[in-house]
């Protein structure tokens, strides 16, 4: 179905503060379109100022983090064929900037809070000479966790933050997946998992999946960071024999 | 006048940009002691340099033993059309190797060998497997790893600040100001030694594949301290754009794909590369379809290729023009490109080795490309032009301005070839950091010119105190249209005459724009602002263009089509005087001797390889 020629009503979160409110738009669609690129056609046709937050426009930088008729995405992955065969005939279609973090203006929100919990996390510790020696399959289990685009819709998804705020005390999948990228790292020899289950807080995950089931990377954050995590933390504070292990061999357990 | 107020910062070395040159340039200046800044127009790890795909070029001999830094040099020259700055290429050809490997030591995951090694591919003008790679997205992993490095280092990172204008004491630079986008305030910088990594410019063609910070801020701001760029009519298309649906056309589809074996046809099916291969490149790529697909079998089994390279595999500037060529003839695709197909390489492989073009056919043209042909067209990539810098310091003819990365300019000529731009961000990203970190240490803190503050604030809040005019949009994109159809890929005399006349226009109108009066996160105030740079730089790239009567790499005259031995030993020097963009000529230094003979070295090499393989693929 080509929506070329079709006008379509938007409704766009317009404002700062209490202020803030959904204003509505209207513009003629062509072939092919992007949530995105409806957003700067409002811009260049009829309100400049309208502030967004984008980058690659291909989905490769995460910038341009929205809710799309209620659901988490990116604008720039969003084909309009799709949103409008979702919206019923007839209404608009409705974007917010991401609910979780400190509103800015318009469809920009604050993120900085991802960046300050990137810098608690320490830096991989490996062997001081050159060209490290490992398979691809252990490149493999990191891999995944090294195409997060920082989008951070999972972190704006998942309730411990989104409707706890527990900003202090938890990570979020985001950071959780950093972490995974480390812990599993086949030369990285920093004892990580106190401080997973202490200062980032794992345990307070539910598994829920709703960061998975919005992750554009495609990342299978809770099966294959989250609860691989969860998994080594039980196994040091919880299961007697690995405890022992451990204080006679005072080592970092390995798998 | 009315005074704003602003807040001052000192450091020893400000890095403009955090791209992969940017990161690698501010923990290099850390580390060896100065007080760092990185100021960065977006949130970090954001910038163009996660747009990178194919890989990391760096001859670290794990693919194929017979490469080296030599043949690596050779490669980069050759490519160049021989125009590129020699020391440059030399010094990137021996030190690429232990920044990539340095990555992996900060956390870069590349794919092995069977051998557990980092893997590297084929790509265009590379003579063996050179590339570094991560699936199809090694720039990711490179901004990544210098981020989560960066962070580590003590520096200092401004986020969504925008650099407006450079200070200067007499002849040297001393710092900077900007505007925060998020609040629209004012911040002046103190500094010792101030770096570009600004990027590049190809936001001023409407067909690009660049993030929207390609706006040339980098080149308009060195332009208006008096630096020199080089080799502004060099800006590649590279050949694989996507072309379909509109909203996506520019959008990069990775050489990586032909390095995996992808084969371009036309209309008629016909794979046309084979009735494209120049002169200089005639003997070392395949002659017939079974050779071809011999070499993809060798390659992609992990052996060494014992026959030559498929003609998908030249240069980007040969396969764009090739492509064109196609489409002009009326051989071309339903959409107004060309066909490349890799689905006989089978899901698995696509899935494995071409990740994210797998899902950027699938999410955006609603295409399987591990079941059809993508539809692809040049897209402007890449500005091999820059700021010209002293090979060795990175540091222009303004003392204390230094550039790297692609805004800086010298190591690709006329023509880049892929892979050369990552191992360029880290191994001359390095060298500024180094450079630029050693100059400060013998200088005292340059006080803060409040006059020269106060002039650029003026500058910067104008387009909010007008009370009417246009949008900066609609001039944006009439400017980026204008660039493509007069600028573009083959140009003409008459052509680029209108286009210097219709960039004048453009001035004034975006002297006249108006973006509304807020100062918060006003996104056409910032666009107002890019407007400046872009008109600069397209001023600068079609004068040198206009200049140039020849056709050589990245420059394509169709009023002048071949390559003149005369122009390939001139350089193009734009600079800025009274307030005018100019150009004018300069003889390219000879090459050294001992660097001559190592060409000569690799040449018989190639040659004596091609005929035993010519011989072994009958």
């Amino acid at each position: 179905m080509s929506l070329k020629g079709k006008t379509q009503d938007f409704k766009i979160l317009r404002g700062e503060g209490d202020e803030a409110a959904l204003e509505e738009f209207s513009i003629e669609l062509d072939e092919g379109m992007v949530v995105l690129d409806c957003v700067h056609r409002i811009q260049h046709e009829q309100q400049p100022d309208l502030a967004v937050r984008w980058n690659c426009k291909a989905g490769k930088c995460g910038s341009c983090s929205a809710e799309i008729n209620g659901r988490p995405r990116l604008m720039c992955m969003t084909r309009m064929s799709d949103v409008v065969a979702e919206t019923p005939e007839g209404q608009a279609i409705e974007i917010r900037p991401m609910k979780a973090f400190p509103h800015v203006k318009d469809l920009v929100t604050d993120v900085s809070w991802n960046y300050e919990m990137a810098q608690k996390i320490k830096p991989i510790k490996g062997p001081e000479e050159m060209n490290w020696e490992f398979n691809q399959m252990e490149a493999d289990r990191v891999q995944q966790f090294r195409e997060c685009i920082e989008c951070f819709l999972c972190v704006n998804t998942c309730h411990v933050l989104r409707d706890h705020a527990l900003f202090n005390e938890f990570a979020g999948p985001r950071n959780l997946v950093r972490l995974a990228q480390y812990e599993m790292h086949p030369m990285d020899t920093e004892d990580r998992i106190p401080e997973i289950k202490k200062d980032f807080g794992i345990e307070y995950c539910n598994i829920t999946r709703c960061c998975t089931e919005v992750c554009p990377a495609g990342i299978q954050i809770t099966d294959d960071a989250i609860i691989q995590l969860k998994e080594r933390v039980v196994d040091r504070y919880y299961d007697p024999l690995q405890r022992i292990w451990r204080t006679l061999t005072r080592q970092k357990v390995r798998y | 006048m009315m005074t704003e107020e602003y807040t001052k910062h000192e450091y020893d070395v400000i890095v403009i940009g955090a791209g992969g040159a940017g990161l690698r340039a501010a923990i290099e200046a850390a580390r060896s002691g100065a007080k760092t800044a990185i100021i960065t127009k977006s949130l970090l790890g954001k910038a163009h340099t996660v747009m990178a795909e194919g890989g990391c070029a760096a001859a670290l001999q794990n693919a194929d033993p017979r490469d080296g830094w030599k043949v690596h040099f050779h490669d980069t020259m050759k490519g160049s059309k021989w125009l590129a700055d020699w020391r440059m290429a030399e010094f990137h050809a021996k030190e690429a190797p232990d920044r990539v490997r340095e990555l992996e030591q900060w956390g870069a995951v590349f794919d092995r060998t069977p051998e557990n090694r980092i893997n590297q591919r084929n790509f265009g003008g590379h003579t063996f497997p050179r590339l570094a790679h991560v699936g199809d997205a090694t720039g990711l992993e490179l901004i990544r790893t210098l981020q989560e490095r960066g962070i580590h280092e003590g520096i200092d990172i401004f986020m969504e600040y925008t650099v407006r204008h450079l200070l200067k004491e007499g002849e040297r630079v001393t710092g900077c100001v900007a505007y925060t986008r998020v609040d629209g305030d004012f911040h002046a910088f103190s500094g010792k030694s101030v770096i570009l990594a600004t990027g590049g410019i190809t936001r001023c063609w409407s067909v690009c594949s660049g993030s929207w910070e390609y706006t040339g801020d980098g080149h308009a701001l060195a332009l208006w301290a008096g630096a020199e760029l080089r080799d502004m009519e060099f800006v590649q298309f590279h050949p694989t754009g996507m072309v379909w649906p509109p909203s996506v056309r520019g959008i990069l589809v990775t050489e990586g794909v032909r390095g995996e074996g992808g084969r371009l046809t036309n209309s008629e099916g016909e794979r046309f590369m084979f009735n494209y291969v120049p002169e200089m490149f005639a003997g070392d790529h395949a002659d017939t379809i079974e050779e071809s697909d011999q070499w993809v079998e060798e390659v992609v089994s992990g052996k060494l290729a014992t026959v030559r390279r498929p003609p998908e595999l030249l240069t980007r500037d040969v396969v764009a023009k090739a492509i064109n060529s196609e489409v002009k003839a009326g051989r071309g695709s339903p959409h107004g490109g060309v066909f490349l197909d890799i689905s006989y390489r089978g899901e698995e492989a696509i899935l494995k080795k071409l990740p994210s073009m797998h899902h950027q056919f699938k999410e955006l043209a609603g295409v399987d490309i591990a079941k059809e042909p993508m539809e692809v067209g040049p897209t402007a990539h890449y500005v091999m032009g820059g700021v010209r810098v002293n090979a060795e310091t990175q540091e222009s003819n303004v003392p204390g301005l230094y550039a790297c990365g692609e805004v800086a300019s010298g190591l690709h000529g006329a023509n880049r070839l892929g892979g050369n731009s990552l191992s360029d961000l880290i191994t001359f990203g390095k060298r500024a950091g180094e450079f630029a970190s050693k100059r400060a240490k013998d200088l005292a803190q340059p006080n803060i010119d409040n006059a020269q503050v106060q002039s650029a604030i003026e500058v910067m809040i104008a387009p909010l105190q007008r009370e009417e005019g246009e949008n900066p949009g609609r001039i944006y994109d009439e400017m980026r249209d204008m660039m493509q159809e007069k600028v573009g890929i083959i140009r003409t005399k008459a052509e680029m005459q209108e286009a210097i006349e219709d960039l004048k226009a453009f001035d004034e109108r975006q002297e006249a724009c108006f973006p509304g009066a807020s100062r918060k996160y006003n996104s056409g105030w910032h666009q107002a602002l890019d407007l400046k740079n872009m008109v600069d730089v397209s001023v600068a790239a079609t004068l040198a263009a206009l200049t140039r009567e020849e056709s050589r790499g990245g420059h394509t005259r169709d009023d002048f089509p071949g390559e003149l031995e005369e122009w390939g030993k001139i350089l193009n020097i734009i600079y800025m005087e009274d307030g005018e963009i100019k150009v004018r000529q300069e003889p390219l230094e000879e090459m050294r001797s001992d660097l001559k003979d190592a060409i000569g070295e690799v040449k018989a090499m190639i040659a004596e390889r091609a005929s035993e393989q010519a011989g072994g693929g009958q």
